[in-house]
């Protein structure tokens, strides 16, 4: 280590190789320009190891804009080079729900609360398929993203946010489906479907939480990426998509509600068939969301710190 | 005046083998069965090697830089000059150890981090606007400029997947270079695309410090040192190992053994081999204003070495393309060195006969023994504007001849 050498140099060397001395004129000309500094400066920010904090939320909305961004790249690339465009987030929903109706509806005769098993299908899949999406493209986002991440800092709890968020125009899109075939059912327009936005934002949430979680996990664990779609498919089974909650015997629909997903898609057909709500359901799925969402947050948050050392 | 960065302490470890790849869930299940006994004694859970070796990447770094300062970090690969700049930009978190940045803090440690093939140029100026740290509104109103900067205008809206290589970084570069914070950290990035864009970007570089900002540089470029940094940081492993005045911290950096060979080829005993200490072309009067030379105009360029250890040499200017093939080399009359040791040279070709393009001006020193014996050198671009349509198949060098038709 060579310290006095180190502090031998002052910044007074400046511009002193350059034939013509122009830049040390700069130099001295910007020291006039900038503002006295004040007696006691606070530095704009402060680095150091190992300072867990969680999440911080205002960082994030300093951040807006490139959230929007991210979204709206999402958007703006999925549908590139398809043939057939933004109608795959029709035709996906669409053709499930034909093939659930002959499926479930005519052979199986699973029940649909007295509604055409169609439009009850159609509107149990517009949630389930946003949710297994958004959550999809969220725990791979991070993954896809690490020449970002390895390159520019940001708040990285953006990238999976932002995948989630650029979903929702699959299910803007799948949604005015829902209100075409609607009168061909012979089921009227409600008041109650203003109901879908709030809904869709609490669907929207619980994917953030699980996508939030597993997009961290997935950096460290590749594992995610092959249990992620079977536990997907397994979920399936245990949310109200292609039977309604009462389909359960009653000592059980507990277990069903512990899923937010139930209260969501329960929500939904309440607010396409114009039935009263469920609100003590619907809380218990905003609770259990909101659980997961802090959860979900300091997990990654704690991970975050590492991501571009691991990824 | 107060530092604008200050580094105080800064370590930085990183696990080698086992840990660093793709961790197993069955691992961490492991262990996690066995965290309870590991709670007892919780402390050293994140101090102790823990059976797998380490690695300091930064040691105990520490260092202020004033503003307006443009610093750079030199020192051989793995020396810890881009996990340094990482740590400063937040990519990484260091181990231990703290810095404090006292002004809004801009990263540019690739160019075109972000961009998507498939979106057109504008989409991606914005995009990448917005990654880097720029409000909408402040890169729409920056949008021409970012634009005219990279010469890409008719291109604009075309996806950047059909971009040429140059154009691509061009616009990356330009989106970048309009950031303006108070502090920007640069990693090696002008490293790409061609020279006229090269010198296009250090000259911006030249400008945007004139303004005031800081710059933080890695490089292993010793020219962009020499010519744009006002202080330098030499790293070896993880550690400052000198820091000084650009030319203290080249000759030591020449003098560690990766660099180049024909930088440490020394006729006797490297350490008072000398530098190069300021290397520029002159325009002429048949240059474009953009600072090209034209087809058959002259070039001049003027020079000065340092040689402290020999006392008769011999100069010489090569001109090269961009990757190092010499066109050809013209030698000066052997001259007495001054006892100063400080040598100015000024030489002029009077016809460049080089068809418009990018090329490399190689000047050097050599000894009055033999020609090859290579002292000093060092380069700088040249540009030959181009007039018309280019025609590889005449070849790389024009000439003229007198006819006697019959």
């Amino acid at each position: 280590m060579n310290s006095a050498e180190r502090k031998l140099e002052p910044a007074d060397g400046i511009g002193q190789d350059l034939p013509d001395g122009s830049e040390k004129r700069a130099l001295h000309a910007v020291e006039d320009v900038l503002p006295a500094p004040a007696k006691v400066r606070s530095p704009a920010l402060i680095i150091e190891g190992n300072k867990w904090i969680g999440p911080d939320l205002r960082e994030m909305w300093a951040h807006r804009e490139l959230f929007l961004f991210l979204a709206w790249r999402d958007v703006k690339v999925r549908y590139k080079q398809t043939a057939l465009g933004a109608s795959w987030a029709i035709l996906q929903p669409l053709i499930s729900m034909v093939v659930f109706t002959m499926l479930f509806g005519r052979l199986a005769k699973v029940p649909s609360e007295g509604q055409p098993y169609a439009i009850f299908s159609y509107a149990g899949l517009l949630p389930w398929n946003f949710f297994t999406t958004a959550v999809t493209n969220s725990s791979n986002s991070l993954i896809s993203s690490t020449n970002l991440i390895t390159k520019v800092y940001f708040p990285r709890l953006l990238v999976p946010t932002a995948a989630v968020g650029a979903c929702l125009v699959d299910i803007a899109i799948a949604a005015l489906m829902l209100f075409a075939i609607m009168p061909f059912y012979g089921v009227g327009f409600h008041a109650s479907l203003l109901m879908l936005v709030p809904l869709v934002m609490l669907a929207a949430l619980t994917a953030a939480a699980l996508g939030i979680w597993t997009s961290a996990l997935n950096v460290k664990y590749r594992d995610i990426r092959y249990a992620l779609p079977f536990a997907i498919q397994m979920l399936m089974f245990l949310t109200p998509v292609i039977y309604p909650i009462s389909f359960l015997p009653e000592r059980w629909r507990w277990l069903l509600r512990l899923n937010p997903l139930s209260g969501i898609i329960e929500g939904f057909r309440d607010a396409v068939f114009g039935r009263p709500f469920n609100w003590e359901g619907l809380a218990i799925s905003a609770l259990v969301t909101l659980g997961l969402l802090v959860g979900a947050a300091f997990v990654f948050s704690r991970m975050e710190e590492e991501f571009a050392d691991v990824i | 005046m107060e530092p604008i960065i200050r580094v105080n302490g800064l370590s930085k470890r990183y696990r080698v083998g086992g840990g660093n790849g793709y961790g197993s869930l069955r691992e961490s299940i492991v262990k996690t069965a066995k965290a309870p006994l590991r709670l007892l004694n919780s402390r050293t859970r994140n101090n102790t090697a823990n059976g797998k070796s380490h690695f300091w990447a930064l040691k105990d770094v520490a260092f202020e830089v004033q503003p307006g300062e443009v610093l750079g970090l030199v020192g051989s690969n793995g020396a810890g000059k881009s996990t340094l700049l990482k740590v400063l930009s937040r990519i990484t978190r260091p181990t231990s150890g703290r810095v404090e940045l006292y002004g809004r803090v801009r990263s540019l440690l690739e160019v075109g981090t972000g961009f998507h093939p498939e979106l057109t140029g504008r989409e991606n100026v914005f995009l990448n606007g917005a990654i880097l740290g720029m409000r909408r509104s402040e890169t729409a109103r920056k949008f021409d400029e970012i634009v005219a900067f990279a010469e890409v205008e008719k291109f604009i809206d075309t996806p950047v997947k059909h971009y040429s290589s140059g154009m691509y970084v061009r616009l990356a570069f330009a989106v970048a270079a309009y950031l303006e914070p108070e502090i920007l950290l640069v990693d090696e990035v002008l490293a790409v695309g061609d020279i006229r864009f090269w010198q296009k970007s250090t000259d911006k570089m030249r400008q945007l410090n004139a303004q005031g900002m800081t710059i933080v540089l890695v490089t292993h470029n010793m020219w962009l040192i020499q010519t744009v940094c006002t202080r330098g940081i030499l790293l070896k492993k993880g550690q400052i190992d000198v820091e000084g005045r650009p030319q203290l911290v080249i000759d030591a950096y020449r003098r560690t053994a990766e660099t180049l060979k024909e930088d440490t080829t020394t006729s006797n005993g490297g350490d008072e081999k000398g530098a190069i200490e300021s290397l520029q072309l002159l325009p002429t009067e048949d240059w474009t204003s953009d600072g090209e030379a034209t087809p058959g105009a002259p070039i001049r360029l003027k020079f000065t070495a340092y040689v402290p250890s020999e006392p008769r040499v011999k100069f010489y200017v090569r001109i090269a393309s961009p990757d190092g093939v010499p066109f050809f080399t013209v030698y000066s009359e052997l001259a007495n060195v001054p006892s100063s040791g400080r040598v100015t040279c000024e030489a002029k070709i009077p016809r460049l006969m080089l068809h418009g393009g990018d090329y490399l001006v190689w000047v050097g020193v050599c000894s009055d023994r033999d020609q090859e014996d290579k002292l000093l050198q060092a380069n700088v671009p040249l540009v030959v504007s181009q007039t018309g349509s280019a025609h590889p198949e005449r070849g790389l060098f024009w000439n003229e001849a007198a006819w006697e038709i019959s």
